[in-house]
């Protein structure tokens, strides 16, 4: 019975199957496929190496400092990073009362009430404050910015496919539409092409437009190359502030774990093929000892067998 | 237990033998996995998998209520207090990398501890209970782990909650109905996260209840083995502990470095990358994929493209969904005596291929809903359903099978396992050599 209503509805299922794949194989004799432009134009992230990398990957804090001054002088024009507090910068190396000032001079404030009146205002940001968004609302944002919405960048180097490698790919990435570009694809107004760019044309403005933009106080030469290189890492940090302590657990666990294994491999080996005096003395019904007991208490009770 | 050879608790000491006359637990354990359950002597190291899927279950629920804690399931809040649990909770991302990552490793183990079952035959008689309660729990898995990466509220949790549960609309009728009962909206929202959240805290503890009915249903039988040849004397026997003790401790180290290497240094290789953008009802993500373990069930759901009688959406919904209850009649489709595919030539190579397949649909179930991959999930479906309803029931009438050897001893003097325990130990020096007491 199980059987053959199995067969049955298995032969349903293939029969429905086969119709689709007919009209697949149908499809794909007779229609043309050309590929989609994003297919043909887009481009991978550039190989580029951060010194998060693998597993012994440490924060580079000079680095960190100065992709940090390229948010605060170019991108928090824009974009906030509403999971990272003023106070983390601590971990960047920053001292408290640098930290305070960093806050207190921050461009944007952040929004807060008139203590007097209850009216909706703005104050000076503080160590606990997170990074502000330049705008009040959504609506805003997309007004100022040619209906884009500019993504809060705390995590956006985990929000995206190619991670760090991704973020210094599209800011170095900005060019002209190449000439074979079919007209529908080309950058609208206020769009700006970009083969990172997963449609090809992003509402963000280059940012970075030209070398010495930002004046790094360590003396690292500000080209184009080295902002995106270093704001990449430090969105980085801003995405995954517990990298290094992961790591670090991580080397520690792993140690911990293969002594652990071989011990139990060992021990496994020991039971298993041990020598004679090894030997684990079964203490159940077939030891001889148990085995005359249980005679004696059977027969005691008079039981045969 | 079932064996008359099964060694006895006797209590070491005055407590013990106090407690056993009013709580007899050290018994039960003693019987369940001490030196009173004995186990074939030759399991190779895929019997590991069903402790380890335990070991899974336990860094689930511990890491999970730890979570829990923190976690605030309410659609404004749920997203950033995940990020809270990441940034600012004291070991917070270990917990939640460890949580996310061990659901991976959950599946990765339950899988290849189902299709061990399926090799080796351990779904046919005397064990069709055990199999049957198996599938109870791999259901009540799926079921957690899809409301779990709901929990972040991130835009595959959005979007794949709003998808599966859109599965119910393809029912004729009472679909939409069902979907918005499901959500307690027409789509998810606060209220369909909050019950997720209940629910993915209730049944984990629902697994562990029917996992002890497993592992009862099991210990009436005892364990399966490679020959598939039943127990009959005690020379066949180990018992548990020490000898899987110690094997499964050794097992328990591998899987623990494996499960340190993902965590610590890809905590988001098996994730994807659009959760970690907040849910957004109006941005639809351009590729909508569920999390890699239900992969294969994604492909057969989008294999059906046309309508043929019934509309292609309903096809996929039930076809999926048959998949799996399939399983639950597999120990009547599949009548061959013989239980291990060791000694079922043709099966193996069937087995083989239907492996592979497996593998082709999780590609294809996580690649674009594009040509090729559309096709090739259709032929790979086919596979699927053409194994479990008509290979198997036709294989085992005809097939031709090897000589099963006498025993599980006699498999073991001739070197057929070479991990058995050599049929010396575990027998005391003076033992006599065969009949079991009594
Ligand atoms: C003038 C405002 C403005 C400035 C300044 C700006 N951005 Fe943007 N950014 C935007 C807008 C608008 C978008 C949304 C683009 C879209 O969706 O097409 C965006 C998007 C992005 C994205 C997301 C791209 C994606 O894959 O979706 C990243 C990453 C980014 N910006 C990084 C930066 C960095 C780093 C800086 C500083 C070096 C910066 N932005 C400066 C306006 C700005
Ligand atoms: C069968 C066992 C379980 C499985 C398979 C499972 C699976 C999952 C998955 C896949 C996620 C999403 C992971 C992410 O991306 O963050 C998740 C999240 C979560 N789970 Fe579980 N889980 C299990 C048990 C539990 C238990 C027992 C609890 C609590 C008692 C729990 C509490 C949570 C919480 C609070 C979250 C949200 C936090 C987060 O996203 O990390 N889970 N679970």
């Amino acid at each position: 019975m199980v059987r053959f209503f199995g067969a049955l509805v298995g032969m349903g299922f293939i029969a429905a199957l086969l119709w689709s794949f007919g009209w697949g194989v149908n499809a794909q004799l007779t229609e043309t496929h050309t590929q989609s432009v994003e297919h043909r134009f887009h481009q991978e992230p550039r190989d580029v190496a951060f010194s998060t990398d693998g597993p012994f990957g440490k924060f580079d804090r000079a680095q960190l400092q100065r992709g940090f001054q390229v948010y605060k002088e170019v991108c928090a024009a824009c974009h906030s990073l509403g999971q990272v507090a003023f106070r983390n910068l601590a971990d960047l190396g920053y001292e408290e009362p640098e930290i305070k000032a960093i806050a207190a001079q921050w461009q944007i404030e952040v929004p807060s009430i008139n203590p007097d009146t209850g009216e909706a205002t703005t104050r000076k940001a503080i160590a606990s404050d997170h990074f502000p968004s330049p705008y009040a609302n959504e609506v805003a944002a997309r007004a100022g910015n040619n209906n884009a919405l500019p993504p809060d960048l705390s995590l956006i180097v985990k929000a995206r496919e190619g991670g760090a490698p991704y973020i210094y790919s599209l800011l170095t990435g900005y060019q002209n539409a190449p000439a074979d570009l079919p007209a529908e694809a080309r950058p609208g107004q206020g769009l700006h092409y970009n083969p990172y760019f997963a449609n090809l044309n992003i509402a963000m403005p280059p940012p970075l437009t030209a070398d010495g933009q930002v004046t790094y106080a360590d003396g690292t030469n500000p080209t184009r190359e080295n902002m995106a290189k270093d704001v990449a890492a430090f969105l980085t940090w801003t995405a995954e502030p517990n990298l290094e302590s992961r790591h670090r657990t991580g080397l520690a666990v792993l140690i911990f774990l293969l002594i652990a294994t071989i011990l139990a491999y060992m021990a496994y080996q020991n039971i298993w093929h041990g020598g004679a005096d090894r030997r684990v003395r079964q203490t159940g019904p077939l030891d001889p000892e148990n085995q005359a007991k249980s005679r004696a208490a059977k027969k005691e009770a008079g039981i045969k067998g | 237990m079932s064996f008359p050879w099964a060694q006895q608790y006797s209590p070491k000491n005055s407590f013990m033998r106090w407690m056993d006359e009013r709580l007899p637990l050290p018994r039960l354990a003693y019987n369940a996995v001490g030196a009173g359950y004995p186990v074939p002597r030759n399991l190779n190291h895929f019997w590991n998998f069903g402790v380890l899927a335990g070991v899974a279950l336990t860094i689930q629920i511990v890491t999970g209520i730890i979570l829990a804690m923190h976690y605030a399931p309410v659609g404004t809040m749920a997203f950033d207090s995940v990020e809270h649990i990441m940034r600012n909770v004291n070991q917070g991302w270990l917990l939640r990398y460890a949580h996310a990552n061990g659901a991976s490793f959950f599946f990765i183990v339950t899988y290849i501890h189902i299709f061990r079952g399926l090799y080796y035959g351990s779904y046919k008689a005397p064990r069709e209970m055990v199999w049957l309660l198996g599938l109870v729990i791999f259901l009540l898995m799926m079921a957690t782990a899809f409301m779990g990466y709901v929990l972040p509220w991130g835009q595959m949790s959005f979007w794949g909650a709003k998808v599966i549960t859109g599965l119910f609309g393809a029912i004729p009728l009472v679909g939409e109905p069902i979907q918005a009962w499901l959500l307690g909206g027409f789509a998810p929202d606060n209220a369909a996260l909050n019950r997720f959240f209940s629910l993915h805290y209730l049944l984990p503890f629902v697994i562990a209840g029917v996992i002890i009915l497993h592992i009862w249903a099991l210990h009436i039988p005892g364990s399966n083995n490679p020959t598939g040849v039943d127990i009959k004397t005690p020379q066949d026997t180990v018992p548990f502990h020490p000898y899987y003790t110690a094997k499964d401790g050794f097992g328990v180290g591998l899987f623990m470095i494996a499960f340190a290497i993902m965590l610590f240094f890809f905590p988001n290789a098996l994730g994807h990358a659009d959760n970690y953008i907040p849910a957004n009802p109006l941005s639809t993500p351009a590729h909508i994929v569920p999390e890699w373990y239900f992969w294969p069930f994604y492909a057969i759901l989008r294999a059906f493209t046309v309508d043929f009688i019934l509309p292609a959406k309903l096809w996929g919904v039930l076809a999926m969904f048959a998949s799996i209850l399939l399983l639950f009649f597999l120990p009547w489709l599949d009548r061959s005596p013989v239980r291990s595919g060791s000694y079922r030539p043709t099966f193996k190579m069937f087995f083989i291929i239907l492996l592979i397949d497996i593998l082709i649909l999780g590609y294809c179930g996580g690649a674009p809903a594009e040509e090729p991959f559309v096709m090739i999930s259709q032929l790979a479906t086919i596979y699927y359903f053409a194994h479990f309803l008509i290979i198997l029931p036709l294989l085992s009438k005809f097939e031709k099978t090897l000589p099963l050897p006498t025993s599980i001893s006699a498999s073991v003097l001739h070197g057929e396992k070479q991990e058995a325990a050599p049929l010396e130990v575990a027998r005391p020096k003076r033992r006599p050599r065969a009949a079991p007491a009594e």
